[in-house]
C-alpha cells in the first residue's frame, strides 16, 4: 500500500490528528519543565500512570482513565506544586515516586492477572513501549484528546507570560504579587493529564523524551523564550506526523519512530548550533 | 508613617529561630544596608520583607501608599537562568508581571515602562540579545531593569555585586547610588562590601548576636560597629 491509501484509512487520520495535538501540548510544557530542572517528571509521572492502569486493570475497572487520571494528577501535585517545601526534593522525589509505582504496578499485575489476559509481558510491554494503541483510537478517545489538547494550548497562551516569568525567577515572581502557588498547581495538573494522554501514544517509557527532545533541540539555535517555545512546538509536530507516516509505512512501532524523528532533529540542531558558535 | 516597618520581627525556619526581635524603619530617600556573618540571617530578613517567608512573629508593614506588591527585588542569580534562553527584553517586560493581574498579555504601557528602564540601565544596545551571553555586570543591570519595572520606589537588593570583578562592582555601586539620590529611590541592600556599604549607604542594619540599626555615622563608634570594623582591619 502507498502513503496516499494509508492517509485514506479512518484509524490512521485519527493516528495522526491525536498524535499531533499530543505532541504539541507536550512540547509547550516541555521548555519550561527542561529549564526548571524537571526532565524526569514525564518518565515519574508516567510510571505513576502506568502503575494505576494496573490496579485498575485487576479491579476490573472497564474505564481506566477514571482512577489513572486522578492518581498522576495527584503525584503531579505532590511533586511540582509542594515543591521548594518538601523535605525530599526534586529528582529523589521523582525518582521515588515512579520507582515505587511501576514496582507496585507490575508485582500487582502479576499477582492477580486480569481476566482474559493471558500474556501480561506483552501487555506491560505495550503500555511502556506504546504498541499499536495509537492505531486502536476509539471515537471517544479521540474527541477527548482533542478537547484536552484545546484546553492546554489555550492556557499556554493565556498564561505565556506568567509562566515565563515562573520560570525564569519564582521569588520575584511571587515577590511582585504573582500567585505562583496556583500557577504551578495548574501547571502540574495540565503535566499530568498531557501525560496520561501521551501514554496511548508513545508508551509511558517514551513521554520524556516528547516532553525533552523538542525543547533543547530548539534551545542549540533559539535565544529567546518566545522562539524557543514556538520552535519546540514545530519540531514536535513534525517529528510526531514523520513518525506516524514512517511508521505505518515501515510497520516499525509508532512511539520508537517518533522519538528517533526527534533524536534526528536534535543531533541537527545542535550541528548546527555549533557551527554558528565557530 | 515609615516607607518600611518592621515591628518585633522574629525569624526562622521550622520553628527554630534564626533572628529575633528585629525592629527598624525605612523612611522614603534612605539607602539602608544590611550586614552581618554569614548565616545570620541577611536574605532571610530580606525574603520575609518581601512576604516570601512569614515571620515566627512580628509583622512587617509598608506606608506611604506602598504595596506589598510594588517592591522592586533583585535576588541572587539562580541555576536556573545561567543557561535560560531569554532575551533581555523579555525578562525587563517580566518586570511589570505583578500589575497585570488576571489580564493575559502586557499593554503599551507596561512595554513602554520596559524600555525606559532598559534606557536607563543603559542596555539598549543589548534588548535582544540572548541572557545567557551577557557578562555577569550586564546581566545584574538586566535584573536591575526588571526590579525597576516593578517599583517607583523601593528597592530590596541581595548581593547585588557578588561575583562581579572590581571595575565593575564601582560601576554598579554608582548605579544604585544614583538611582537613589538622583531617583529618589529608596534602597535595601545586603552586603559583604562593609567599605563600599559606609561609603554610600546612609543608614546600617547590622544582624548577628548584636543588632543595630542607625545612621552610617553612628554605627562607627557604636559597640556593635567598632569591634567589626577594628576585626576586618578597617580603619573606622
Amino acid at each position: 500500500m502507498s502513503l496516499s491509501d494509508y492517509l485514506q484509512m479512518s484509524f490512521v487520520q485519527n493516528a495522526l490528528l491525536v498524535g499531533v495535538l499530543v505532541a504539541l501540548c507536550a512540547s509547550l510544557l516541555g521548555v519550561t519543565l527542561v529549564l526548571r530542572r524537571f526532565s524526569f517528571i514525564g518518565d515519574g509521572l508516567s510510571h505513576v500512570a502506568f502503575g494505576a492502569m494496573a490496579v485498575a486493570a485487576v479491579a476490573g475497572l472497564t474505564n481506566d482513565m477514571l482512577l489513572v487520571m486522578p492518581v498522576t494528577i495527584g503525584c503531579a501535585i505532590l511533586l511540582l506544586a509542594a515543591g521548594t517545601n518538601a523535605k525530599i526534593k526534586g529528582d529523589a522525589a521523582v525518582a521515588m515516586i515512579s520507582v515505587g509505582a511501576l514496582a507496585i504496578g507490575y508485582l500487582l499485575m502479576n499477582l492477580f492477572p486480569p481476566k482474559g489476559k493471558a500474556n501480561i509481558s506483552g501487555d506491560v510491554c505495550s503500555t511502556l513501549f506504546g504498541g499499536t494503541s495509537i492505531l486502536t483510537l476509539t471515537n471517544l478517545e479521540v474527541w477527548l484528546s482533542i478537547a484536552l489538547s484545546v484546553v492546554v494550548v489555550a492556557f499556554f497562551i493565556l498564561f505565556y507570560h506568567k509562566i515565563f516569568a515562573v520560570t525564569f525567577d519564582e521569588s520575584f515572581a511571587a515577590a511582585t504579587g504573582a500567585n505562583t502557588r496556583l500557577y504551578n498547581l495548574v501547571i502540574a495538573v495540565i503535566i499530568a493529564v498531557v501525560i496520561v494522554l501521551s501514554m496511548k501514544l508513545v508508551g509511558s517509557l517514551l513521554i520524556s523524551a516528547l516532553i525533552v527532545f523538542p525543547a533543547l533541540s530548539a534551545m542549540r539555535l533559539f535565544k529567546s523564550f518566545r522562539t524557543v517555545s514556538i520552535c519546540a512546538a514545530c519540531i514536535s509536530v513534525i517529528c510526531a506526523v514523520t513518525g506516524i507516516l514512517c511508521a505505518a509505512l515501515l510497520g516499525t512501532p509508532v512511539g520508537s519512530t517518533i522519538v528517533v524523528a526527534d533524536i534526528a532533529v536534535f543531533a541537527l540542531f545542535s550541528l548546527l548550533g555549533f557551527l554558528r558558535a565557530r | 508613617m515609615a516607607l518600611l516597618s518592621c515591628q518585633d520581627l522574629s525569624l526562622g525556619y521550622e520553628g527554630k529561630p534564626i533572628l529575633e526581635h528585629i525592629s527598624f524603619e525605612v523612611n522614603a530617600g534612605d539607602y539602608l544596608c544590611i550586614v552581618g556573618e554569614n548565616g545570620s540571617g541577611k536574605s532571610t530578613l530580606m525574603k520575609t520583607i518581601l512576604g516570601l517567608i512569614r515571620p515566627m512573629k512580628g509583622r512587617v508593614e509598608t506606608g506611604e501608599g506602598l504595596r506589598q506588591n510594588e517592591i522592586g527585588y533583585l535576588p541572587q542569580q539562580t541555576l536556573v537562568q545561567r543557561d535560560f534562553p531569554a532575551s533581555v527584553y523579555e525578562i525587563v517586560l517580566s518586570g511589570c508581571q505583578g500589575r497585570q493581574g488576571l489580564r493575559p498579555f502586557y499593554t503599551k504601557a507596561d512595554k513602554a515602562l520596559a524600555w525606559e528602564n532598559i534606557r536607563r540601565m543603559e542596555i539598549e544596545p543589548l534588548a535582544q540579545r540572548c541572557y545567557r551571553e551577557l557578562s555577569g555586570g550586564q546581566q545584574q543591570r538586566v535584573l536591575l531593569a526588571r526590579a525597576l519595572c516593578a517599583t517607583r520606589k523601593l528597592l530590596l537588593l541581595d548581593e547585588p555585586v557578588a561575583g562581579l570583578d572590581p571595575r565593575v562592582t564601582t560601576e554598579m555601586y554608582q548605579l544604585i547610588a544614583n538611582l537613589n539620590r538622583k531617583d529618589g529611590i529608596t534602597v535595601v541592600m545586603i552586603s559583604h562590601d562593609l567599605e563600599a556599604a559606609l561609603r554610600y549607604a546612609t543608614h546600617i542594619l547590622h544582624i548577628g548576636a548584636r543588632i543595630y540599626c542607625g545612621s552610617v555615622t553612628d554605627y562607627l563608634s557604636s559597640e556593635t560597629g567598632a569591634p567589626w570594623l577594628m576585626k576586618g582591619g578597617r580603619k573606622a
